[in-house]
C-alpha cells in the first residue's frame, strides 16, 4: 500500500510552454536563421537583436567584424533614411566606433525630416533615429523644437477605428502602422524638452486600447492582431502585424508614465500567440516572435501586465511505469521570462492551486477538489502530494490556477485565471475471458468451443459452413477493475486471395462480443470458400497494451457462387508502385522504303542526258548560231549579265536544294530578280528596238 | 492494200515534213526544247512506273518541271509565231522575257517541292 500511494502521490512537472529544451531549439534556430550573412543592415540588425535576446555572444562578436564597416559606410548624412535608422540601431547594439560630430550631422538631418515628412514611415524612421542617437551620444542635442506640431502632425493620421494611415494623402489604413505611429509618438516624447500634456498623452492611451478591439482570438485563448483589409503594397501577416503593435505599445508605455489599462489575459494571450507558433518559417517572422516576446518580458515598469504561463511538460500519466514516475512527481512553474530569454527573473513568490480535476466522460463528477500544491525550494517545483487512489485509466482535465502571494505583484503579473491541462492517465488493460465458438445456426448447439489467452500468442484453428455461426466474446477491464471501452475493437476476417472484410465489435454491457452468422455473410464474403485468418484489433490512447494480432484460422466452406454473383474487389494498388520506374519506352520507326538497285538509277540518269543530247544535236543541225548578240559594248555587257544572272538563279536554286531555306532563298531571289529584270528590259528592248529599225528599214 | 497504205503514210509524212521544213528557225528551236522536255518527263515516268513512285514528290517535281517548261515553250511560240495575228502587236523579245520568268518562277515551286 505505502508504494501505491507514492505512486499516487506523484504528479507533473508544470513548465512553460516553452521548456527549457524549446529555447535551446530557439538558439539553434536563431544561429541557423541567420548563418549567412546578411545582405542589408535591417538583415543584421535582426540578427544582432535576435543574438542579443537569446544571448548568443559568441556569434554577435562574430557579426561585429563584417557589420561595422557597412554601418560607418552608411552613417553619413546623405544615405537612405531606412539605412540610416538601422545603422543606427546595429551601433546601438554593436557600439562601433564612431565620431560625436557624424552624430551631430545626422541628428540636424534628422530634425529636418521630422517636420516636413510627409509619411508615416520616414517620421517613424526620423524620429526613431534621433532617439537612437539620443542613447548612443547624449551630448547631441536632439530636442525637437515643435514637438506638439510633430506629435499633432502624427496624431492626425489616426483613423476612427483605431487603425492608422501610411501617409495623410493614402486613405488606406492598417494596424500594422499603428504599431509603428506608436512607436514614433513615444519617440517623440522622449525627444521632447519640455512634459508633454498629460490629456494628450491619455489620449493616446485611449487609442492604444481603442486598437485592441479589433484583436482576434483563437480557441486556445491566444490573441493576434489580423490586417483585414490588404493594401496593394504591403502585406504583413498576423505575426509581424502582432509584433509590430506589442513593439508600438510597449515603447509607448515605457516612455509615459501610468498604465496602459490592457486586460491581463490580453496580454497573456498575445504571448501565448507568440509562443504557440513555435518555430517561425523565415528569419524576419522569427525575429517578430522572439522580439515580440522580449518586449512583453522586460517590460520591468507597472505598465504591462508580465504573462506568468504555466505548463506541463507531460501531459501522459501512467499507473504502470513506476521508475518514470518517480521522476517527474512534480510540478514548476517559471514565469515566461526565465525561460523564453534565459537572461530572465525568477518567478514572483506564489502557490499553484489545484482547483479540481475531472475525467472528459463525466464533467460533473470530480475526481480531486481545491487541493493547493506545496513549493519544494530546493528544485523550485510545485509538488502535488497527495493523489487520489480511485484514478483509473482515462482522460481528465486538471484546472489549475496561480496564485500570487503579494498583491504587489498582482498588479506586475498577470496569470490568465484558470488554466485547464488535459491529462491522460494510460495504464494496461487486462484482456480476458477471450471465447470463440461456433454454433450449429438452426440448433444453438456449440459445435466446437475454444478459450483463447489473448496476451499470450496462441492461436486457434476452426472450420464452419455457410449454416453455422461463428461467436466471439471478451472482456476487457482496467486495473481498478472497471470495465473499460476503447475507441477501436475490431474484427477482421482476411481471404487467402487477400479480400478483407472488418466487423465492428459491440459492446454488451461488461462483454465485448460479435456473431458472425454465415449465411447472412455468404453475399458479404463473395461465395469465397477456403482459410481465413482472424485479427482481433483493440486500440484506446490511454490503454497501453493495444494490440493488433492475430488469434486464428477459420476453414469456411461456403455454397458455389450464383451467375449473377457480385465479383471479389479486386485487390488495391499498392500506392507505392506509382513511383516505380515507368515502362520503357519503346518506338516504332516507319520502315525505310525499298530504294530500287543502284545501277537502275544509274542507267535511267544517263538515259535522262540522251533527250538533252538529242536537243543539243537538233540545235546543231538547225544551224544555231549566236550572230545575233550585240556587238557594241553597253549591249553585250548587258546581254552576258542577263545570262550571268540567270544562271546566279538556278544556282540559288541548287543552293536552296542542298542547305538554304526559303527565307533566305527569297530574299536573295529578290535581290538578283531585281537585278535580272533590269539587265533583262536593257537587253531585250535593245533587240526589240535593233529588230524593229530592221523591218522599218 | 497494205503496202500502197503504208506508202500512203510516208507520203503523208514527207509532205508534212517537207510544210514543216518551212517553218523559221526560231520556232523549230522552240519544237526542238518541246521536244527534249517531253521526252525527258516520259523517261521519268518509264523509270517511276520501273522502280515505284517513292519518293513521290520528287517524282511529281522532276516530271512536272518538264511538263510545265513543255507548256511554257509552247505558249511562247505562240506568241512568237508570226502567223498568229493574235499576238502581232508583242514582241517577241517581251514573250521571251515572259518565257523567262515563268520558268524561274515554275522552278522556285519545283525546288521547293523536291524537297
Amino acid at each position: 500500500m505505502a508504494t501505491h500511494v507514492t505512486l499516487l502521490a506523484s504528479a507533473f512537472l508544470l513548465l512553460l510552454l516553452l521548456p527549457f529544451s524549446a529555447s535551446i531549439s530557439r538558439r539553434s534556430a536563431a544561429i541557423n536563421f541567420f548563418a549567412s550573412s546578411p545582405a542589408s543592415l535591417e538583415d543584421a540588425y535582426e540578427a544582432l537583436r535576435v543574438f542579443e535576446i537569446l544571448g548568443i555572444q559568441e556569434k554577435k562578436a562574430h557579426e561585429r567584424g563584417a557589420t561595422c564597416p557597412k554601418v560607418l559606410e552608411n552613417l553619413v548624412s546623405t544615405s537612405p533614411l531606412k539605412d540610416l535608422f538601422y545603422a543606427l540601431k546595429v551601433n546601438v547594439i554593436l557600439k562601433c566606433d564612431v565620431n560625436g560630430e557624424v552624430f551631430e550631422g545626422i541628428a540636424s538631418r534628422l530634425k529636418v525630416i521630422v517636420h516636413d515628412a510627409s509619411t508615416l514611415l520616414d517620421k517613424y524612421y526620423s524620429i526613431g533615429g534621433l532617439v537612437l542617437i539620443k542613447d548612443l551620444d547624449s551630448n547631441v542635442d536632439t530636442h525637437i523644437p515643435d514637438v506638439d506640431g510633430v506629435f499633432q502632425s502624427i496624431k492626425a493620421l489616426r483613423q476612427s477605428d483605431g487603425r492608422w494611415r501610411h501617409s495623410s494623402d493614402n486613405p488606406e489604413s492598417s494596424i500594422y502602422a499603428a504599431g509603428l505611429a506608436f512607436e514614433a509618438l513615444a519617440g517623440v516624447i522622449s525627444l521632447a524638452s519640455s512634459e508633454i500634456e498629460r490629456s494628450t498623452v491619455n489620449i493616446v492611451k485611449n487609442d492604444i486600447v481603442k486598437l485592441f478591439d479589433v484583436i482576434e482570438k483563437y480557441d486556445d485563448g491566444s490573441f493576434y492582431f489580423e490586417e483585414k483589409f490588404v493594401s496593394g503594397q504591403e502585406q504583413h501577416g498576423s505575426l509581424s502585424t502582432t509584433s509590430s503593435v506589442v513593439r508600438g505599445f510597449t515603447a509607448f508605455a515605457a516612455a509615459t508614465s501610468g498604465k496602459i489599462n490592457l486586460p491581463g489575459d490580453t496580454i497573456l494571450g498575445l504571448a501565448k500567440f507568440f509562443l504557440g507558433i513555435g518555430i517561425p518559417g523565415d528569419a524576419k517572422e522569427f525575429f517578430s516572435q522572439v522580439e515580440s516576446l522580449a518586449f512583453l518580458e522586460s517590460n520591468r515598469q507597472v505598465l504591462i501586465s508580465i504573462p506568468l504561463i504555466l505548463s506541463l511538460p507531460e501531459t501522459v500519466y501512467s499507473l504502470t511505469k513506476k521508475g518514470q514516475l518517480k521522476e517527474s512527481r512534480k510540478y514548476r512553474v517559471y514565469d515566461l521570462a526565465k525561460v523564453n530569454t534565459v537572461l530572465g527573473s525568477a518567478a514572483p513568490p506564489l502557490t499553484v492551486k489545484l482547483v479540481h480535476a475531472f475525467s472528459t466522460g463525466a464533467k460533473d463528477s470530480s475526481i480531486i477538489d481545491s487541493k493547493e500544491l506545496w513549493y519544494d525550494q530546493e528544485s523550485g517545483l510545485h509538488v502535488l502530494d497527495t493523489f487520489p487512489n480511485n484514478l483509473d485509466v482515462g482522460t481528465y482535465v486538471f484546472v489549475f490556477e496561480i496564485v500570487l502571494h503579494d498583491s504587489a505583484s498582482e498588479e506586475v503579473y498577470t496569470t490568465g485565471g484558470q488554466i485547464y491541462v488535459p491529462i491522460y492517465v494510460t495504464g494496461i488493460i487486462e484482456v480476458g475471458n477471450a471465447e470463440i465458438t461456433v454454433v450449429e445456426s438452426d440448433l444453438g448447439t456449440a459445435e466446437t468451443q475454444k478459450k483463447l489467452d489473448l496476451s499470450g500468442n496462441d492461436a486457434v484453428s476452426l472450420s464452419a459452413n455457410h449454416l453455422q455461426k461463428l461467436m466471439f466474446a471478451f472482456q476487457l477491464t482496467t486495473p481498478h477493475g472497471q470495465d473499460f471501452k476503447p475507441q477501436q475493437a475490431f474484427f477482421k476476417l482476411r481471404h487467402e486471395s487477400k479480400v478483407e472484410h472488418i466487423f465492428v465489435v459491440g459492446n454488451t454491457g461488461k462483454k465485448f462480443e460479435i456473431i458472425l452468422d454465415f449465411l447472412g455473410l455468404v453475399e458479404k464474403l463473395f461465395y469465397l470458400s477456403g482459410r481465413y485468418d482472424i485479427e482481433l484489433t483493440v486500440g484506446d490512447a490511454v490503454m497501453e497494451n493495444s494490440f493488433l494480432r492475430l488469434i486464428g484460422h477459420l476453414q469456411l466452406d461456403l455454397p458455389e457462387a450464383p451467375e449473377k454473383a457480385s465479383r471479389p474487389p479486386t485487390p488495391p494498388v499498392d500506392p507505392y508502385s506509382r513511383y516505380e520506374p515507368k515502362e520503357e519506352i519503346t518506338h516504332t520507326f516507319r520502315t525505310p522504303e525499298k530504294r530500287p538497285p543502284q545501277n537502275l538509277s544509274l542507267i535511267f540518269l544517263g538515259l535522262i542526258l540522251l533527250p538533252f543530247i538529242g536537243f543539243l544535236f537538233g540545235l546543231l543541225r538547225l544551224g544555231v548560231n549566236v550572230k545575233n548578240f550585240p556587238g557594241s559594248t553597253a549591249p553585250s555587257t548587258f546581254g552576258i549579265l542577263f545570262h550571268v544572272g540567270i544562271a546566279g538563279i538556278l544556282l540559288l536554286y541548287v543552293l536552296f536544294w542542298l542547305k538554304l531555306d526559303l527565307f533566305t532563298t527569297l530574299k536573295a531571289f529578290g535581290l538578283l530578280g531585281a537585278f535580272l529584270m533590269f539587265v533583262g528590259h536593257r537587253i531585250l528592248s535593245h533587240l526589240a528596238l535593233t529588230s524593229a529599225k530592221l523591218k522599218s528599214a | 492494200m497494205a503496202r500502197s497504205s503504208s506508202k500512203d503514210a510516208q507520203d503523208l509524212f514527207r509532205a508534212l515534213w517537207s510544210a514543216y521544213a518551212a517553218t523559221p528557225t526560231n520556232l523549230k528551236i522552240i519544237d526542238l526544247y518541246v521536244i527534249f522536255a517531253v521526252f525527258t518527263a516520259a523517261i521519268q515516268v518509264v523509270y517511276m512506273a520501273l522502280v515505284g513512285s517513292f519518293p513521290f514528290n520528287s517524282f511529281l517535281s522532276g516530271v512536272l518541271s518538264c511538263v510545265g517548261t513543255a507548256v511554257l515553250a509552247v505558249c511562247l511560240r505562240i506568241q512568237v509565231n508570226k502567223e498568229n495575228k493574235e499576238f502581232k502587236d508583242l514582241a517577241p523579245e517581251r514573250a521571251f522575257a515572259d518565257f523567262v520568268l515563268c520558268n524561274l518562277v515554275l522552278h522556285l515551286v519545283i525546288m521547293n517541292f523536291l524537297g
